[in-house]
């Protein structure tokens, strides 16, 4: 069966490609696929009809329960040979249909070969979630077919029909999701021998329905299937009526062995089915299109499938079958035949043609069986499908009313059978048509049309076979009488309830003028799709005029308010402060707070960027020495590093800004005492939580494990520990948040010249600059001797050379670096690590760009920041190979202790080498940020003056 | 029992209190400084919250019960190096929006305006 639907998608993608080489016969080409399944399905029929199923699996996820399981049954086998073996008719009646030159026919063809595949799948899928992929597979399908001539028309009739039927595809997807849920399986077969009970069940149940209704065009949802009707002939043949329009009613023929029994289900089966057959019979006799006469007819003979296979009793189950595949084959018949008259008089208007019956004789053959078998005349299969219908519903416990829905609802089916005849062949006086012109020869054409309405008659003449089919599957149904398929079951009141149908139908035919005046009119379910769409669109324009008004303060405020609102006001509620308070664990505390708080309200009020910035660093300096007094060293380092980075970055971009700050252009949408009232509750919130958390301890700490372990991990500092071993995937996450943060700068900066200072208009012209700008800054680093510091030609960044400054950069330099490389080696024993070396080492950098220039950090550092970087995330993540390699988890640590002659005793933790990805991420940032915020600003400066 | 130190509680207050009035702000580099001290904020309630201070976590230098908690002092580790990224690449936004535009402000969004001005009945031809 895997193999069957891997040829169908494996065809469907390269047909595309023989097209252009086998024109209309890439049409049979892909009709292989189908006749493999029709065959293959032929072969297994024996072992299904008595009972037996085949089935597949593939194991995908089976951890998460998700199988890739395949199962054919009955019901299955009836679907397939409906599905493949339309197909085959159909594609073969593509290779004729289309003109030689038709665009897109590889398109075509592919596409109903990958229908038919999905629709394959859709049948056979033994897994809730299986059925769903395919049944999504066999809208996308219908989409891009209803769309196929890309005028405006077919493209809104796509869309119509693509959203109806996902839009409710989804409500049934979490149906399905429900459901399974609820039967704690998704296998559909298991699902259904113990069926879950209760109320998520019911809603499932629901949901489900919904997007079955939606895919058979039910009433109110059944608008996309007329307007389909602009797709070509061959596609509104197998997609929009044997095919795809079925899955909805497959899909209830499935479940309701099992859930018919569901309150909501019978009384909104029996009632949507219904209503639709009547409303599509009625409006069918009032059509004057011969394809959407076909089409309003499909939506009524699907009304009609979805009571009997919603009844949930055996008759009517076997009803369904036989009227399910009978309809499949003439409704593919009458549109093939309303495709090959489309052809010939080129019109597919009731009266746009008159006589044809007279000149092709064997095409209205082929379409008066079909048409017959559509009204119920014996000895077609749609007779024998009517027949079980009546009686399934004049034995068993329903009410009158919908055998009197039922037999309403065929009379209609008669008189629009009739309707069609008359419309595509009859002799209508009042049509002028020109002088007959000779017709082609289309036995190409007429052929599978004729074809599928034999079968029609041949399984009619066979009832016995059909019998044993629908049993198999209809056995399922407990109880209900011994009812058999056939052609004669005596003087029954089914029998005369089919006399009385035919002859009230026929009536209908002379009253059709009375008819098509009629005042009676439906609601049109395509005004209701439009004004849906349009309420839709108001409203999205109305809900992002008020929510998303562009200012990013206003969104800011909305943010805060709600934090400070809702956990705010839970906060409050919780009652009292915790008695347990103090003041400070050591008076430092209190002055490093005044200090901290004086440094932040001076940021807030500075008029000066400058002053702004180094309060800033008095702040950052202030929270850097509380981690010291709370007992971080390591923290407080990496902090004390970190904030005297971020002070000469800031200097580095300060120096092309403004000395002030501007007075604001546009008014602030949030006023200072708003924003100042807003923050202040925020504080005040914050305080509180930070009061209650410190107390809210209620088991000991994870980190008592790590102490156990950290002997075992060769170190004695635990920070260190966690991050570059107990917790080094979280640490690996970091860095790469480092490296896509340098990235972001380089790009930000790197890429700022270009395109704002030169003219946008020319590319040529930025091109040019941009290649001076390159011979500019390069020779001249070259230029630098190597050997020696600070020889750079050039000044210093900010500010004149100073001797001073030289002097002390020459000293600093490389006791920095050695304080780094001690900090990374050390970092597993004592205060250190990878982060706090790689800021040391950066600091020294940047002392040599303060000191010299930005060719003076060219010669310092000879490599690309980037490939530092990425050197640096790979050592790290190259650290998670040699655990898992050896069976143990990623990011295990080994310790190798050797006794090496001279250096003695020495001991190597692998996880060092995760410290030294951190180093050189930390490194490369660093240098990235001097390239970019330093170098490349410091020259842009250059070039505006 | 854990005892709730008011002044850290009054410091963290003060100072998440200020970085949020900056971020309401419309220049781009007082935004960038209320980021930083926000930053300052989380990590001091982080390391706080986790516990009371403490000896340094270093095996051998004092003993288990009287160490400072270490988990929240290695979050709070990478925490400050990510704030140092991240701070940088907003400084580095806020050049580029003052080298385009010669102003370091925050915009309204230009095409959200627009919306905002449009009429209230979409165009019919969209919908059909």
């Amino acid at each position: 069966m895997l193999v069957l639907l891997l040829s169908h998608f494996g065809l469907a993608a390269s047909v595309p490609f023989v097209a252009r080489r086998l024109g209309r016969a890439t049409f049979v080409l892909a009709a292989a696929a189908p006749a493999a399944a029709l065959v293959w399905a032929g072969f297994r029929l024996a072992e299904v009809v008595s009972g037996g199923s085949v089935t597949a699996s593939l194991a995908w996820a089976p951890q998460l329960g998700l199988w890739f399981a395949l199962r054919f049954d009955a019901l299955a086998s009836a679907m397939v040979a409906l599905v493949a073996g339309v197909g085959v008719v159909v594609l073969v009646y593509c290779s004729r249909y289309f003109e030689r030159d038709e665009p897109g026919l590889g398109r075509m063809a592919g596409l109903l070969v990958a229908f038919a595949g999905a629709m394959l799948g859709l049948v056979l899928a033994d897994h809730l979630l299986a059925l769903y992929v395919f049944w999504e597979l066999t809208t996308v399908c219908s989409f891009l077919l209803i769309g196929h001539r890309r005028d405006e028309e077919s493209r809104h009739a796509a869309v119509h029909a693509l959203l109806v039927t996902t839009g409710l595809g989804l409500f049934m997807l979490v149906g399905l999701v429900l459901l399974g849920q609820a039967a704690d399986t998704y296998r559909i077969s298991a699902l259904l021998a113990e069926p879950p009970e209760g109320g998520p069940v019911s809603v499932a149940v629901v949901l489900i329905l919904l997007g079955a209704f939606a895919k058979s065009a039910q009433v109110p949802f059944h608008g996309w299937l007329p307007a389909a009707m602009v797709a070509p002939t061959p596609v509104s043949a197998y997609l929009h009526a044997a095919a795809m329009v079925q899955a909805g009613v497959y899909l209830v023929a499935r479940l309701a062995p099992a859930f018919a029994d569901v309150a909501a289900w019978r009384p909104l089966v029996l009632s949507v089915g219904l209503v639709t057959m009547l409303q599509g019979g009625w409006r069918a006799l009032r059509e004057d299109d011969l394809k959407r006469l076909l089409a309003l007819g499909t939506v009524s003979q699907l009304g009609l499938l979805m009571v009997l296979f919603g009844a949930g009793s055996r008759t009517a189950a076997l009803a369904g079958v036989a009227v399910l595949l009978a309809h499949g084959l003439f409704k593919a018949a009458l549109f093939l035949t309303a495709g090959v008259a489309d052809r010939q008089t080129g019109t597919t208007r009731l009266d746009g043609s008159t006589g044809l019956w007279r000149r092709m004789p064997g095409l209205f053959g082929a379409a008066v069986l079909a048409a017959a078998s559509m009204a119920g005349l014996p000895p077609l299969l749609g007779y024998v499908g009517k027949e079980a219908a009546y009686e399934a519903f004049l034995h068993e416990g329903v009410p009158a009313l919908v055998l009197a829905g039922i037999v309403a609802g065929s009379i209609l089916t008669v008189g629009y059978s009739v309707r069609y005849l008359w419309g595509a062949f009859g002799g209508k006086p009042h049509t002028l048509t020109a002088a007959p012109v000779p017709l082609p020869r289309v036995l190409g054409l007429v052929a599978p049309a004729a074809t599928l309405a034999l079968a029609s008659l041949g399984l009619g003449l066979l009832p016995g076979e059909v019998h044993v089919l629908a049993a198999a599957y209809a056995d399922v149904f407990a109880g209900g009488e011994e009812y058999h398929l056939a052609l004669w079951s005596g003087w029954t009141p089914a029998f005369l309830l089919s006399a009385v149908t035919i002859a009230a139908g026929l009536a209908l035919h002379p009253l059709r003028q009375w008819i098509e005046g009629a005042v009676v009119r439906v609601p049109d379910a395509g005004a209701v799709y439009r004004a849906t769409l349009r309420g839709l669109d108001l409203a999205a324009v109305t809900v992002t005029r008020r929510i998303q008004v562009g200012s990013l303060p206003v969104y800011l405020t909305v943010i805060l308010t709600t934090l400070v609102a809702t956990p705010g006001v839970a906060l409050v509620s919780h009652g009292a402060l915790p008695s347990t308070l103090r003041l400070w664990d050591t008076p430092v505390q209190l002055m490093l707070g005044l200090l901290i708080l004086t440094a932040s309200a001076g940021v807030a009020v500075a008029r000066r960027r400058f002053t702004a910035v180094l309060l800033l660093g008095a702040a950052g300096y202030g929270v850097a020495a509380l981690f010291v007094v709370h007992g971080a060293p390591d923290l407080a380092l990496a902090q004390f590093l970190v904030e005297t980075l971020l002070l000469v970055v800031f200097l580095f971009v300060l120096r092309r800004l403004p000395p002030r700050f501007l007075e604001a252009r546009q008014r602030p949408p949030v006023s200072h005492a708003g924003a100042a009232a807003l923050a202040g509750l925020l504080g005040v919130f914050v305080g509180g939580f930070f009061l209650l958390a410190a107390t809210a301890r209620r088991w000991p700490s994870v980190s008592a494990g790590y102490l156990d372990r950290a002997r075992e991990a060769g170190g004695t500092n635990i920070v260190n520990l966690i991050l570059v071993d107990f917790r080094a995937l979280d640490t690996l996450g970091e860095v790469s948040v480092l490296a896509v943060a340098a990235t972001g700068v380089a790009s930000l900066v790197l890429v700022a010249w270009r395109g704002v200072g030169g003219g946008d208009g020319d590319p040529a012209m930025t091109e040019e600059s941009e290649k001076r700008r390159r011979r500019r800054l390069t020779p001249r680093a070259r230029e630098a001797p190597r050997r020696r510091w600070l020889a750079a030609p050039y000044g210093p960044p900010l500010g004149p050379r100073s001797v001073l400054l030289e002097a002390a950069t020459r000293i600093v330099v490389p006791t920095a670096l050695v304080l780094s490389a001690y900090l990374l080696l050390a970092g597993h024993e004592r205060t250190g690590g990878g982060f706090a070396g790689g800021l040391v080492a950066g600091m020294a950098f940047v002392l040599r760009y303060v000191a010299g220039g930005r060719y003076e950090l060219t010669a310092a550092a000879p490599v690309r920041p980037a490939s530092v970087i990425g050197l640096g995330l790979f050592v790290a993540a190259g650290m998670a190979v040699p655990g898992w390699v050896g069976g143990g988890e990623i990011f295990a640590g080994t310790v190798l202790e050797a006794t090496l002659p001279v250096l003695g005793h020495v001991k190597l933790v692998t996880s060092f080498f995760f410290d030294l990805g951190i180093y050189l991420v930390v490194v490369g940032l660093v240098l990235e940020i001097l390239t970019a915020l330093g170098a490349q600003v410091e020259e842009e400066g250059g070039l505006a003056q | 029992m854990t005892l709730s130190n008011v002044t850290l509680a009054v410091v963290v207050g003060g100072v998440y209190a200020v970085g949020a009035y900056l971020l309401l702000q419309r220049s781009l580099m007082r935004i960038v400084f209320g980021f930083v001290l926000l930053g300052h904020g989380a990590n001091l309630l982080l390391l706080v919250a986790g516990g009371p201070a403490g000896r340094s976590p270093l095996l051998g230098e004092a003993a288990p019960a009287e160490m400072a908690d270490p988990l929240p002092q290695a979050m709070a580790l990478t925490a400050v190096v990510i704030t140092f990224g991240v701070t940088t690449f907003l400084l580095a936004l806020s050049y580029r929006s003052w080298l385009i535009h010669r102003r370091d402000e925050v915009q309204d969004d230009v095409e959200d305006r627009r919306i905002a001005r449009r009429e209230e009945h979409p165009g019919e031809e969209e919908v059909r």
